[in-house]
């Protein structure tokens, strides 16, 4: 029994790369995505916020596999439009989805900064961007710390459908694994969740951290 | 004197809401000017819209000479824009009921922010200056301190220094004590009389301190549903006055002083 837990566990390892590699790469795009959607969801400027919440609704309201299945199957057909490798693929549609989600925190935790902090740079004669980026900004960013924290456990477990569009991920080689020796299907799944739980650690650890650092942040 | 600040029948509405009802008024440039009258009265929408927080519904801003909220734009009248706004705000300061101190910075970056970043000094140079100003306010031994750490009084009091760095011809006080501890209103007020007595800028003061007041302001103004309903010298104002509306907000007033005690 416990060979085999350690004989599945050195099999999966075999996708841990794709796992983590795609995992990183999504969570830094979805990041800068959820920074630019966020901040252009409260410009002046209508026709740009209207595209991003366009974006940002379209995204949220549909199923993150359908939009992997899109980006993969029908766009190249559609409009000959070629996006890269699956692993490319991958990395985009989980990025749009959560970075629309996140886009939406980055909004809510700049808007929630007291208005009186505005008013005193304003009063100071501070510029548009250096109100945002020295005053505004530093203090949303605490307040979206255990959020981001939580959407990045998301965005790992997300990561886990992209054995659908053939990426060899910790998942897909469960999959295998359970095919070549059904009897131990069970364990096989089990220490799938085992290892998308360990890799998760350290991102719970991280939003705990960044929970308290939310809490300290802004009083008084 | 040529005044440096004057509005010329100021409306401002919010929503259904006619707060100011065609404010006429002077400011001379070194003139320390109090601002009294019931709440709800538009006395904080009088500095607001010279601080450019809220936008006139009606009239104009003249501040040393340049319209605060147009511009001429071939030949016609055209609402400010930032950069405009930016320029004439370079001359005001203004202090806020709740202090608005930037929480994630110490007390001394408080003050070197705007110093970089508005008037362009190096670092050293902000330091120094706005060192100096703290020392003034009382505070020389609080530079590293955050504003959490500090009691209400004292964050005033940076609030206070932070406008004053960078040298405005006219500071704004929005019920600047309002907000404070009876205890704590007495160090707040001592630097504004201590401005008041040394400094020549311009000061407008919205506030409930009666007597401070009648202390140190040069002129009162009563604000009373939207209008100027009486001003002049702080004697004539608050002893000499039979306007019934003032005679009454000054009873309430000292009525609840009183009791308060």
């Amino acid at each position: 029994m416990f060979d085999s837990a350690l004989n599945i566990l050195s099999y999966l390892s075999q996708g841990l790369g794709t796992t983590v590699s795609l995992f990183l790469a999504a969570t830094l795009l979805a990041f800068i995505i959820a920074f630019v959607a966020g901040l252009c969801r409260i410009v002046k400027n209508p026709l740009i916020r209207g595209f991003t919440m366009f974006y940002v609704e379209l995204f949220r309201g549909t199923s993150l596999i359908v939009q992997l299945f899109w980006l993969y199957y029908a766009i190249p057909i559609l409009f000959n439009i070629h996006l890269g490798s699956n692993w490319w693929i991958g990395v985009i549609a989980i990025a749009l989805n959560y970075g629309a989600y996140m886009s939406e925190v980055v909004r809510s935790s700049i808007l929630a900064v007291d208005k009186g902090q505005t008013e005193a740079a304003i009063a100071l004669n501070l510029s548009r961007v250096q109100r945002m980026r020295h005053i505004i900004l530093p203090q949303a960013l605490r307040l979206m710390l255990p959020e981001f924290g939580n959407y990045s456990i998301q965005i790992l477990k997300g990561t886990a459908l992209v054995s659908l569009i053939g990426l060899t991920d910790i998942l897909y080689y469960g999959d295998i694994y359970r095919s070549t020796n059904l009897s131990e299907g069970p364990l096989a799944y089990f220490m799938v969740l085992v290892m998308y739980f360990i890799i998760a650690l350290p991102l719970i650890w991280l939003s705990k951290k960044g929970e308290k650092i939310a809490k300290r942040g802004v009083a008084g | 004197m040529k005044p440096i600040v004057q509005y010329k029948e100021i409306h401002k509405s919010f929503g259904d809401t006619h707060v100011l009802k065609g404010i006429n008024l002077d400011i001379n440039p070194t003139e320390k000017l109090a601002i009294i009258g019931p709440s709800g009265s538009g006395k904080t929408t009088i500095i607001r819209l010279l601080m450019t927080l809220e936008e006139p519904s009606d009239g104009d801003i003249i501040v040393d000479g340049t319209n605060l909220w147009k511009i001429e734009a071939g030949g016609k009248e055209k609402k400010a824009n930032e950069k405009h706004l930016s320029k004439v705000r370079n001359d005001i300061g203004m202090v806020f009921q709740h202090f608005n101190l930037f929480p994630h910075k110490t007390i001394l970056e408080n003050c070197v922010v705007p110093l970089v970043n508005v008037r362009k000094m190096n670092k050293k140079e902000a330091a120094e200056l706005a060192e100096n100003m703290l020392e003034r306010v009382g505070l020389g031994d609080k530079y590293d301190s955050y504003p959490s750490q500090l009691s209400g009084g004292q964050k005033q009091r940076v609030a206070m220094a932070r406008a004053l760095v960078m040298k405005p011809k006219i500071m704004l006080f929005d019920e600047v004590t309002s907000a404070l501890d009876p205890e704590l209103v007495g160090e707040v007020l001592e630097v504004i009389r201590d401005l008041a007595e040394h400094e020549d800028m311009a000061m407008v003061l919205v506030t409930h301190e009666m007597d401070f007041a009648l202390e140190i302001a040069d002129r009162v103004l009563f604000l009373d549903e939207g209008v100027i309903a009486e001003e002049g010298t702080a004697d004539e104002v608050i002893n000499k006055s039979d306007n019934p509306r003032l005679q009454d907000f000054l009873k309430r007033f000292r009525g609840e002083t009183v009791t308060g005690q």
